[in-house]
């Protein structure tokens, strides 16, 4: 949640060429992970002592991956995001204090709005599993990036589909 | 910023240059708009003589007088219907002819049209520009307009000018003196940094309005072209904004926690049509431009978004999924009455109604995207571009031009570019960095 509200200031071009130089674009989440690491086979051992119980980090180990991946124009969660989701919600079970960003892309083959409003339907179905699942939604906000922030820069199939996804996102 | 007053523009020619004789003017020196594959008129603008090189903050005025029919003879080239003659084919005009061409020169060069006029100190520290039409072969002249600008308005009195002659040879509405708000990007395709900038229809007089610290996206203009708005992302929060381009002030539409995106003003300014997901579900809701409550317009449990008012404000196109894909409909302002108008294969996005109210634009996603047009009722489908993916068409203030953006195969970057309705003249619209979301803006005053 503590990423840096930063207001849009609307600035003239001078002063804009000064705030451009410095790091770009803080307002917006860190691209997550490009390849997920597949969930441990064996039982995961003891936490190492470096990973806090409740953190990204740990949610990352628990549950496997942060993202869930849709069918083209679909918001459906098929099989395989059920048991991601079902894995993030007995993780969110564990520490209820936590409160998560969903977060819903589409690929670049879409219209711009369109792709906002199927972003948010994605984000929205990926929350309603986790609520369905026993989290409380007042734990569960949404965002809709549409087609702006796809993780894989390619235009071809094997990109697009790793670009339609929801993130569940944890406070580091 | 140096928000100039609007000019006085339009001045009576008769009132600077007292020996003009007003000739009736003969329509046969016409150019044919839809023609499409028909030989661009040829014309001859000559740089604009000055009575006496004046020195203005724009440059003095000889300078001005050849970089006035420089821009208007980039305007009338770009429009597709005129071929302008080479500067090494043009004539050197002296003040004296400035109203009184040589007509015998000119019927050898092979124009058909000549454009002269002059650029003249005026009271005030202003300049005036004069701007004549003739028909060579005739030997007639067709029109006249005089501008009264400051200096660092000149550029708005040599579109005026290209608009007077636009206008005069294809019976058709002005558009060259209009300006664009569109989306400046620049950073890798994962990253993308946006900004808001402004500019004229040509490219000239480029201003950044956002410094790119939150996405910015589809910027539309009010009609009276002081005000924007726009979707932002500023605090994480993407919402719809209504941008002040004279003060720099922005102001939160609607204050709910939900998103609200693809914003549009009705005819007379006084609403936003705009979109808000609601729990995943989209759906067109209007409200007051100075804020208010939202009234809901749609109620599909599809997505319905991009709505487009009809320029008399009494309909509003919009696309829905309703059906399964995306689909163009037709409703009453109020929301009432709503009728699917696409039917053709393929998807249908991003409607905007012409400013003339006789078409709908669109985009066409099939194999790729494409750019489109359409009677209102649905007819007469026409498809004017062909790219990977062109996408987000806008009018320009006379219905003849589209502007849209095209995005690269696997760079993603887009570009701006334009095309007239004829789907012949396809042209790039220089911009500094990349472009999207392109809306042009109405005439100006």
């Amino acid at each position: 949640m503590a990423r840096s509200m930063l207001n849009v200031a609307l600035v003239s071009a001078l002063v804009l060429t000064a705030a451009c130089t410095k790091k770009k674009v803080e307002d917006l989440p860190p691209p997550p992970a490009a390849a997920p690491t597949p969930a441990p086979e064996a039982p995961a051992p003891a936490p190492s002592n470096t990973t806090i119980p409740g953190s990204r980090a740990d949610f990352m180990q628990q549950a496997g991956t942060d993202t869930v991946h849709f069918a083209t124009d679909s918001s459906d969660v098929d099989s395989e995001a059920q048991s991601i989701l079902s894995r993030q919600a007995q993780w969110l079970a564990k520490f209820p204090n936590v409160a998560v960003t969903i977060e819903g892309h589409a690929d670049e083959r879409g219209t711009r709005e369109y792709n906002l409003a199927l972003g948010d339907r994605r984000a929205n179905s990926a929350k309603n599993f986790l609520v369905q699942a026993g989290v409380s939604a007042s734990r569960i906000s949404v965002i809709s990036y549409g087609k702006e922030r796809p993780v894989a820069a390619g235009s071809d199939e094997g990109s697009w589909a790793q670009n339609r996804r929801a993130v569940t996102v944890v406070p580091q | 910023m140096n928000r100039l007053p609007l000019p006085r523009f339009c001045i009576t020619l008769g009132a600077i240059v007292a020996s003009l004789t007003a000739f009736p003017a003969h329509a046969q020196l016409e150019v044919d708009i839809n023609g499409g594959i028909a030989q661009p008129m040829p014309i001859a603008i000559p740089s604009m003589p000055t009575p006496s090189t004046v020195s203005t903050p724009a440059g003095d005025t000889a300078a001005l007088g050849q970089r006035v029919s420089d821009v208007i003879t980039n305007d009338l080239k770009n429009s597709g219907l005129f071929n302008p003659l080479p500067k090494s084919a043009l004539a050197n005009v002296p003040f004296s002819q400035a109203n009184a061409p040589d007509f015998i020169f000119w019927g050898q060069s092979g124009a058909q049209a000549l454009v002269q006029g002059f650029v003249q100190a005026a009271a005030d520290g202003k300049i005036t520009v004069g701007c004549y039409l003739y028909d060579v072969l005739g030997k007639v002249e067709l029109t006249r307009q005089g501008f009264e600008v400051v200096p660092a308005q000149w550029r708005r009195a040599a579109h005026k000018c290209a608009d007077t002659v636009y206008s005069r040879l294809t019976g058709e509405g002005p558009y060259f003196d209009s300006k664009v708000v569109y989306v400046s990007e620049t950073g890798p395709k994962q990253n993308r940094i946006k900004r808001l900038a402004i500019m004229d229809q040509d490219g000239a007089n480029h201003r950044f309005l956002t410094n790119g610290q939150s996405i910015v996206l589809t910027p539309r203009f009010a009609p009276n072209q002081q005000t924007i708005t726009y979707m932002s992302y500023a605090g994480d929060r993407p919402r719809i904004y209504v941008y002040n381009v004279g003060t720099g002030q922005q102001r939160l539409v609607v204050d709910q926690p939900n998103m609200t995106f693809a914003p549009r003003f009705s005819p007379d300014g006084k609403y936003v049509v705009f979109s808000m997901s609601v729990g995943g579900n989209t759906d067109i809701y209007r409200v007051s431009a100075s804020g208010g409550t939202p009234q809901r317009l749609t109620t599909s449990p599809g997505i319905d978004t991009a709505a487009s008012y009809s320029p008399d404000g009494s309909k509003i196109v919009f696309e829905s999924d309703r059906s399964g894909g995306q689909q163009l409909y037709v409703m009453n302002a109020d929301g009432s009455n709503q009728n699917r108008i696409s039917y053709g294969g393929g998807r249908y996005a991003t409607p905007v109604w012409s400013p003339r109210g006789d078409m709908i634009a669109f985009t066409k996603l099939g194999g790729g995207f494409a750019v489109g047009v359409m009677g209102t009722d649905g007819s007469g489908e026409k498809i004017l571009t062909n790219g990977w993916q062109d996408e987000g068409p806008s009018w320009s203030p006379n219905g003849r031009v589209i502007m849209f953006f095209r995005t690269g195969q696997g760079s993603g970057k887009a570009d701006l570019w334009s095309v007239d309705l004829t789907g012949v003249n396809e042209r790039p619209v220089p911009t500094p960095l990349d472009g999207s979301d392109p809306a042009w803006g109405p005439l100006l005053p």
